[in-house]
């Protein structure tokens, strides 16, 4: 498991303060985040690979500080954004996936290799040659998938995944997301996808006001929101 | 500040090359209470000189004729390709990059402070007057005709044109006070030379220069991060 | 990929995008000094014939074309007011010759094709980085439709509202939607490993 370090982690956004005062030591497979809009959620999962610097305190992933290693970092560590249509970033299917491994110096078949691979996971293969913005609500958050995980990241940080799916498309994204076998970390408005984490945070006004098992951190969660 | 693109000058360049592609497609909308014709392409360009100033407009601009050259069919009408650049109307992309050049390039020495007058002054010089300086020309030689008739037949557009220098500017205005740091401002000529005389001379008391010198580094911060 | 490219084996088609790039810009540049309209329609003779050895659609190529008959139904009268007839005759010959070839370049050549092939010629070019550039046009390509939905949208909900109504009313949500959009971008290359 990579190890992920909050050392007394706050992030201000001019005067406004975002996180205060977070310290946290995360090394479960299953890391579930849940909090309402605005709370800091967000800002939380993007810390994890260097998306937002902290303006206080330090996040270490296996060690490496984020602010100063932040390459190396995003090599560990893929995110998957809420809203596919602003992360897939080429014109076709298969350019996008193959976008990711870019700056890899891979050799032409391996990196073609991979790119087949992750296309074949996420049921994409049949799609390879279509643009992008032709593609479902659903298959663009598989897209998307299959683009952050063709780098074989240790850890996959996802902020909202589903939010924007309706039911039956979030519920396929769900599966996949809980089929990986990498480590996650999952920023999430359905609380029923968490059943099954090892750990389950809350966060508040900026802070993290619960962290526990599944059960007992929502039903903190519930209390929070009434 | 490094002549080199940050990866979100990239994302800024390619989202407005795309924007004048969207501005361009639904070819003209009706406008005010008349129900005006009016064409979007040209307030795209307007908008990319005046909102990313003068190397990410023009870039973006450059990008958008680039593409259309190549034939993607993003000129109004869903037209694209080489045969617009060999024909009459071809002058005007080129005069495209070159008013957003002018008009990105004036906004950068009006920021911080971006008054509205001045804006709208060399809004048009670069919106109308540059675009038609290469448009105008272009149709005569290829036409073969004297280059007042061409004039007079692109008179036409001018009103149209007067209303898109008026909204780039009222727009640019409101995101520049919303996002500052788009742009880096920069001074005129003429007073960079003063500022450097200034320099040489007494030191210059930070506090009495007043609030735009104040706003400069975390203008430029921004724009670095 | 969008474009107006018609698939095809001829040898147009076969041609590399830079070598027919450059045939298209020396007929231009010969189009430019002839000046006997005579010579010019045996020109655009000759670049019609193109168009059934390319396997190009009538239809298709025609509609790269008319845009400028229409521009030249006025152009010619007013250059003939001005000079002569067989003057005139020839603008129109030469103009409407010189599209239909880059016509025939544009729909026998893939997008792709020549974005390599701008691409390769900018390898040459030692202050500029090919790789951005290629990047920055690809995004773009990605973009477009995505800009061309936001734009509609908003003139959608203006008309929604009632007709007419301001210029401004369409370009304030647009261009909020349209930094949001960059910043997303900006955020995304980073996290995929794009950062600088």
């Amino acid at each position: 498991m990579t190890e992920i370090v909050f050392e007394h982690v706050a992030h201000r956004y001019g005067d406004v303060p975002v996180l205060e005062d977070v310290s946290l030591r995360l090394a479960e497979r299953r890391i579930g985040i849940v909090g309402a809009n605005g709370s800091g959620k967000s800002t939380l999962a993007r810390m994890v690979n260097g998306l937002v610097q902290p303006t206080s305190g330090r996040v270490l992933v296996d060690g490496l500080d984020v602010a100063r290693r932040g390459r190396e970092v995003r090599r560990r560590v893929g995110f998957v954004f809420t809203d596919p249509d602003n992360q897939i970033v080429m014109p076709t299917v298969r350019e996008d996936v193959a976008f990711t491994l870019r700056r890899h110096r891979l050799p032409a078949d391996q990196a073609a290799a991979r790119v087949d691979d992750a296309l074949e996971t996420f049921g994409l293969s049949d799609l390879a040659d279509r643009p992008a913005h032709k593609l479902s609500g659903g298959q663009k958050q598989l897209l998307a998938l299959a683009a952050v995980l063709v780098a074989r990241p240790a850890v996959l940080v996802a902020d909202e995944p589903t939010t924007l799916l309706d039911a039956r498309n979030a519920r396929i994204v769900g599966e996949h997301l809980a089929a990986l076998p990498q480590q996650l970390v999952m920023v999430t408005h359905h609380l029923d996808a968490l059943a099954d984490f090892d750990r389950v945070l809350v966060v508040d006004a900026g802070r993290i006001v619960a962290d526990d098992a599944p059960a007992a951190a929502l039903e903190a969660y519930r209390e929070v929101v009434a | 500040m490094s002549s080199r693109s940050t990866v979100r000058d990239l994302a800024q360049i390619a989202v407005f090359a795309a924007l004048i592609a969207g501005l361009s497609l639904p070819g003209a909308i009706p406008i005010g209470s008349l129900g005006v014709p009016i064409t979007l392409q040209t307030l795209g360009v307007m908008l990319a000189g005046a909102i990313l100033g003068p190397r990410k407009g023009t870039l973006a601009v450059t990008t958008y004729v680039v593409l259309a050259l190549i034939g993607l069919p993003i000129l109004p009408g869903g037209r694209g390709g080489l045969g617009v650049f060999v024909g009459p109307t071809g002058g005007y992309l080129l005069g495209f990059i070159l008013g957003a050049f002018v008009i990105g390039w004036c906004t950068a020495r009006l920021l911080p402070r971006y008054r509205i007058l001045p804006a709208l002054l060399v809004t048009a010089i670069g919106g109308i007057l540059a675009i038609y300086l290469i448009g105008v020309p272009w149709t005569a030689v290829t036409v073969g005709i004297p280059l007042d008739a061409a004039a007079i037949g692109a008179l036409a557009f001018i009103p149209g044109d007067l209303i898109k220098v008026v909204v780039t500017v009222l727009v640019a205005s409101a995101v520049h006070r919303a996002w500052p740091g788009i742009i880096e401002p920069k001074p005129w000529p003429w007073a960079a030379a003063k500022a450097e005389t200034d320099a040489s001379g007494a030191p210059v008391d930070p506090e009495a220069s007043g609030r735009p010198a104040v706003a400069d580094p975390s203008v430029q911060q921004d724009d670095r991060s | 990929m969008i474009g107006f490219a018609v698939p095809g084996t001829s040898v147009l088609h076969r041609m590399r995008p830079g070598v027919k790039l450059a045939l298209l810009a020396a007929a231009v540049t010969v189009l430019a000094v002839l000046r006997d309209p005579v010579q010019l329609a045996v020109a655009l003779a000759l670049s019609c014939a193109l168009v059934p050895l390319a396997h190009l659609p009538l239809r298709q190529t025609a509609r790269q074309v008319t845009p400028v008959l229409w521009l030249l139904a006025v152009a010619v009268p007013v250059h003939a007011w001005f000079g002569t007839w067989p003057d005139a005759a020839a603008m129109g010959l030469r103009i409407l010759t010189a599209v239909t070839l880059a016509a025939v370049f544009t729909m026998t050549t893939k997008v792709e094709a020549l974005l390599d092939t701008v691409q390769a010629a900018l390898r040459r070019v030692p202050w500029i980085d090919a790789e951005r550039v290629g990047l920055v046009l690809a995004l773009t390509i990605r973009c477009v439709p995505l800009l061309a939905a936001i734009v509609r949208e908003v003139i959608d909900a203006r008309r929604a509202r009632g007709v007419g109504g301001s210029l401004r009313a369409i370009a304030v949500p647009v261009i909020v939607r349209s930094l949001r959009t960059a910043d997303a971008f900006g955020e995304a290359l980073v996290a995929r490993g794009y950062d600088d």
